[in-house]
């Protein structure tokens, strides 16, 4: 009884490959809506099909407008930190003015 | 030179409007063809981050040694810009090389040295800004650092097996490229010029805003 059970298993898994191995020879067409079966083997070539070699044009554009924009950016930055500094002066001198024009007595704004 | 800044901003504009014309009239490399052009952006701009280095790395040894705050403000400006120009380099490369060599990084030799003194300035930016009081001597000390490790970048390529292109790749340019790449280098030149004008004309004037500042606490 052992050996039958043993006899068919073995058979059936010896057809299985047997199907297994034959399969990718005489392979179909996949019908629409099902995953392609799982790649056999993977075959080398020494040239990548044109449509999949990188492009160079956008590493180049991209190269030239990332030293384009760091350029802007760091003026962009220098000019609103000498806006601070101007509007920090002029906040000092009117500060300052009025100090003295208050020390002298003197308001212009209030003349009581 | 504030008499020569709009002369010399306008001509950087005109040699910058040209640029993308005679980098285009350039003759292809033959094995990296478009992509090498890159190449008129990415040496010029390490050539602008190696002059940010030498004016900074002098001015803060005139600071250390002599004391000179304009010396101080010169080592700042420079410092700044180097990270600007630095950060062109390492960005523009990565971009050539992700197609000549198959990959955006290697940690090879030149590269990694590179990287690294990238990091050294924006070290020093860092002193500079958070280091608290007496940070100005002690960024002076980076700037100087800076300086004396920049050789070894220049001519990591010569001692150390790399993939990156050797230096004696510009000294041996073909006319239909030694034209453009100069003129793209002239340019570079003339933009950090202009760029460090301006930062020291930052520079002067928060010194100013300062001296009001305590001649007024006083």
């Amino acid at each position: 009884m052992t050996n039958r059970l043993f006899t068919v298993v073995g058979l059936v898994l010896l057809s299985a490959q047997v199907f297994a191995f034959q399969a990718p020879s005489g392979q179909t067409p996949t019908p629409a809506g099902q995953a392609p079966p799982g790649q056999s083997e993977f075959v080398p070539v020494d040239q990548l099909p044109p449509s999949e070699q990188l492009p160079a044009a956008p590493l180049l554009v991209a190269a030239y407008a990332f030293a384009w924009l760091a350029v802007f950016f760091y003026v962009w930055t220098v000019w609103r930190r000498l806006n601070k500094v101007e509007a920090d002066m002029r906040v000092f001198e009117r500060r300052h003015g009025q100090g003295r024009e208050g020390a002298s007595g003197v308001n212009r704004t209030n003349p009581r | 030179m504030k008499k020569m800044f709009i002369p010399l901003a306008v001509l950087t504009a005109a040699m910058f409007a040209y640029a993308p014309v005679a980098i285009a009239n350039a003759p292809y490399e033959s094995t990296m063809l478009l992509i090498q052009k890159i190449f008129y952006f990415h040496v010029p701009a390490w050539m602008a981050m190696y002059a940010g280095i030498a004016v900074c790395g002098i001015a803060s040894g005139i600071y250390l040694f002599k004391g000179r705050p304009a010396a101080d403000r010169l080592a700042v400006a420079a410092a700044e810009l180097i990270v600007l120009f630095g950060a062109i380099g390492l960005v523009t490369g990565p971009l050539w090389g992700r197609k000549a060599w198959g990959v955006w990084w290697q940690w090879d030799a030149r590269l990694t040295m590179a990287l690294l003194l990238e990091l050294v300035f924006i070290a020093y930016l860092l002193v500079r800004a958070y280091g608290g009081p007496g940070s100005d001597k002690l960024a002076a000390a980076v700037g100087i650092f800076g300086m004396a490790v920049s050789p070894f970048v220049y001519v990591s390529v010569n001692i150390w097996r790399t993939v990156h292109p050797l230096n004696t790749v510009v000294p041996t340019l073909k006319a239909g490229m030694f034209g453009p790449f100069w003129f793209c280098a002239m340019a570079f030149l003339l933009l950090f010029t202009l760029l460090l004008t301006l930062r020291m004309n930052l520079a002067e004037e928060q010194a100013m805003l300062d001296d009001l500042y305590l001649a007024d606490e006083e």
